[in-house]
């Protein structure tokens, strides 16, 4: 079986006076019913506008984008606006960060959610009201009835994503797509939104798409994860590798510049130095060397490619380091020895 | 390190509510509702809490960029609550802010240099141009920003740069406390740590006091060396963060560690997320006794009457609790106390 969402080299780039931006570069992925895909980056990585892509939410006349997104085995992006339509809100879902600017001030909760069902269900006012206290019901708002009376800015933040969560679930979406779901919220809020996540997931063998840059919740929630980086998956893996043996330097870096509950305090935290490139200029070669601890001459000329790992299936990575040398530099960074002392040849080949 | 740079008294802040047409005061935001610790001289001070806790409040009032309701702020052992005029403006040489937006907290209309001699103008310190010029480019050295970009204008830099001139303008007067709000929750992940080890090595080299405030409690963990827990106006826990983070006393903090995913899946999988059920209630209308009482799963029918004062508990946190959690109790929710302890 084909899995539920396959995105193929998908390239977006738009033109603006500055020049052409190239906002996602050649990335693939794909995600199976009931799964969880995490995709990890800083601003600028190109994380959001792949998945608002997917939602057929990027086509401005100066975008230019290519590749192949499949959903269910249908081409999303050869379908028309009309046909987009009918897909989104009801096999596909989003919830964004900012659940404030994503409902809509002026109409009631439940009116909005209301307005969903009976966008892609025939059925009566009463029926899709009914259906939308359910929802509120399901993502834990207490009072459901009386609720859904209320207009958004009577909700609590918390409550706001949980109604934002309740619009997108109405039809029984078999992808939601959460773009930053909780960076708005507070941690103990967070930790229920995540919760219930997962539960209508488990319910309901939704496929979830989780766009972050906190390390923390990809985590907790994701099975299989990728890095991206200027428009690129730079690695990907399951979640249990990303984390105990990951193999490319920029996510070394992630994972070195947070400081983390279960690290001894004093721990010093090892930044990657500069900052994103521009999408407009890329660096030449593998686009993260100027930041990279580890270049060596020949990386500023060469593009890495997603390359999978020797003897890893399943773990890909674009770094043109032999992997062998990869392993080494991550074993030496877990004993705590900075990028910058690294003992191993990729080093001593630099001195010469 | 021990001497007590800063003591704060029974603070309170409460925001007037007016409504009606004679604007009659019908109510009053307690944001900050009876707080009383000490700043230590040379320490960092984490203060943490969700959001409409009256963290901020209590800074900006410690700052005198509010006005306290009531209560006593003593700096150095003299009382700072009720001065005015030049002794204020004295004062505010003493205390600088660190702010968390580095877009909408730098003037885009001036220059770079013009912003961090902006404290040298104020308070008539540098006299002139070329005393003004250098002591900036000095700043900018410390920070680690370019001199040579005195002349550029905010738009010209990144987030984490930017930021780098808000701390820039904070160290101009040579400040003895700094109070920083989130300085680093706006910016990107491998930008938040060049910013924290900047901030962590001028407080080493030029013996900062640090008061600093931030929801993320994985970053106040590694900055602080005491934290306070804040909850509806009040502080509810306090201790050093070795012991705080292993062995949190309030229910409270339980769940605010509890909740803070970890960024180790094996470790995630094998804790039992304590969810706290319900938003936290108005600050108008705090609860009766603890306030804590409607979202705690250890409340008893006295936490539902009687306030708990913040007293030493077990290990030596202080903490305002009827039932503090055992270390059984903290083993099972909070996994960083787990593979902090063996």
């Amino acid at each position: 079986m084909p899995p539920l969402l396959e995105v193929e080299n998908l390239q977006v780039h738009f033109e603006t006076e500055d020049g052409l931006v190239k906002a996602v570069d050649g990335v693939s992925y794909s995600v199976d019913s009931g799964q969880t895909f995490g995709i990890v980056g800083e601003s600028g990585s190109g994380k959001s506008v792949s998945s608002l892509t997917v939602m057929g939410l990027t086509r401005a006349r100066n975008a230019r984008i290519s590749g192949s997104v499949r959903f269910n085995g249908k081409d999303l992006l050869g379908a028309s606006e009309d046909e987009m339509r009918q897909i989104r809100g009801n096999d596909i879902a989003m919830i964004f960060q900012d659940p404030l600017s994503s409902l809509h001030p002026f109409y009631k909760v439940g009116a909005q959610i209301a307005e969903t069902v009976r966008s892609h269900r025939d059925v009566t006012k009463a029926q899709a009201w009914d259906r939308a206290v359910e929802m509120l019901s399901l993502v834990g708002i207490p009072e459901p009835r009386r609720r859904a009376d209320a207009y958004p800015h009577e909700f609590s933040g918390g409550m706001r994503q949980r109604a934002m969560i309740a619009m997108a679930l109405a039809n029984d979406p078999k992808l939601l797509i959460a773009d930053e779901p909780t960076t708005a919220l507070d941690v103990t809020v967070q930790a229920q939104i995540l919760e219930l996540i997962e539960r209508l997931q488990s319910e309901f063998d939704t496929a979830v798409v989780v766009i972050t840059h906190d390390l923390g919740v990809v985590a907790e929630m994701a099975d299989e994860i990728a890095v991206m980086y200027a428009g690129r998956i730079v690695e990907k893996a399951d979640t249990d590798t990303i984390f105990a043996a990951p193999e490319h330097p920029y996510t070394w870096g992630l994972l070195s510049s947070i400081p983390r509950l279960d690290s001894p305090r004093g721990e010093e935290l090892v930044p990657i130095g500069g900052r994103p490139p521009s999408l407009i200029n890329l660096p030449t070669g593998c686009s993260f060397h100027p930041r990279c601890p580890y270049v060596r001459e020949a990386h500023k000329r060469t593009e890495p490619k997603l390359e999978p790992v020797p003897g890893r299936p399943g773990h890909e990575v674009a770094c043109l380091l032999p992997s062998e040398t990869r392993r080494k530099l991550w074993a030496e960074l877990r004993q705590g020895i900075k990028p910058g002392d690294a003992r191993s040849d990729v080093m001593e080949e630099k001195a010469l | 390190m021990s001497e007590t740079l800063m003591e704060v008294r029974d603070l309170y802040k409460h925001f007037p509510i007016h409504a009606g047409f004679f604007r009659r005061q019908v109510g009053a935001v307690k944001a900050v509702d009876g707080v009383s610790f000490d700043v230590l001289r040379g320490e960092t001070l984490g203060l943490v809490g969700e959001s409409g806790c009256g963290k901020s409040t209590t800074a900006r009032v410690l700052l005198r960029l509010l006005d306290a309701t009531s209560g006593s702020i003593t700096f150095e052992g003299r009382e700072i609550s009720n001065i005015k005029g030049s002794e204020l403006k004295a004062l505010r040489r003493e205390m600088q802010m660190i702010f968390q937006d580095p877009y909408s907290s730098l003037n885009p209309r001036k220059t770079v240099g013009t912003i961090i001699a902006d404290p040298f103008v104020i308070h008539g310190t540098k006299q002139t141009k070329a005393e003004r010029k250098a002591a900036v480019q000095e700043l900018m050295d410390i920070v680690g920003l370019n001199p040579e970009h005195y002349n550029r204008y905010p738009h010209e830099f990144s987030g984490g740069q930017r930021q780098r001139i808000g701390v820039a303008r904070a160290l101009a007067l040579k400040p003895k406390v700094i109070v920083a709000d989130e300085p680093v929750s706006a910016l990107d992940v491998s930008i938040q740590a060049q910013v924290l080890n900047l901030l962590r090595e001028l407080q080493r080299d030029l013996g900062l006091t640090l008061i600093f405030i931030a929801h993320d409690l994985s970053v106040v963990r590694h900055m602080c060396d005491r934290v306070a827990v804040m909850y509806l106006g009040r502080i509810v826990e306090l201790a050093s963060s070795e012991q705080l983070y292993t062995h949190p006393r309030m229910p409270y903090t339980g769940a605010l560690m509890s909740a803070v995913p970890v960024a180790d899946p094996r470790l995630a999988a094998s804790k039992k997320r304590q969810v706290l059920a319900g938003d936290v209630p108005s600050p108008t209308n705090p609860p009766p006794g603890c306030r804590f009482h409607t979202r705690c799963w250890k409340a008893q029918e006295i936490c539902r009457n009687e306030d708990p004062p913040l007293t030493a508990k077990d290990g030596g946190n202080l903490a305002a609790c009827h039932f503090p959690l055992t270390d059984a109790e903290v083993l099972e929710r909070v996994p960083s106390a787990r593979s902090l302890s063996g």
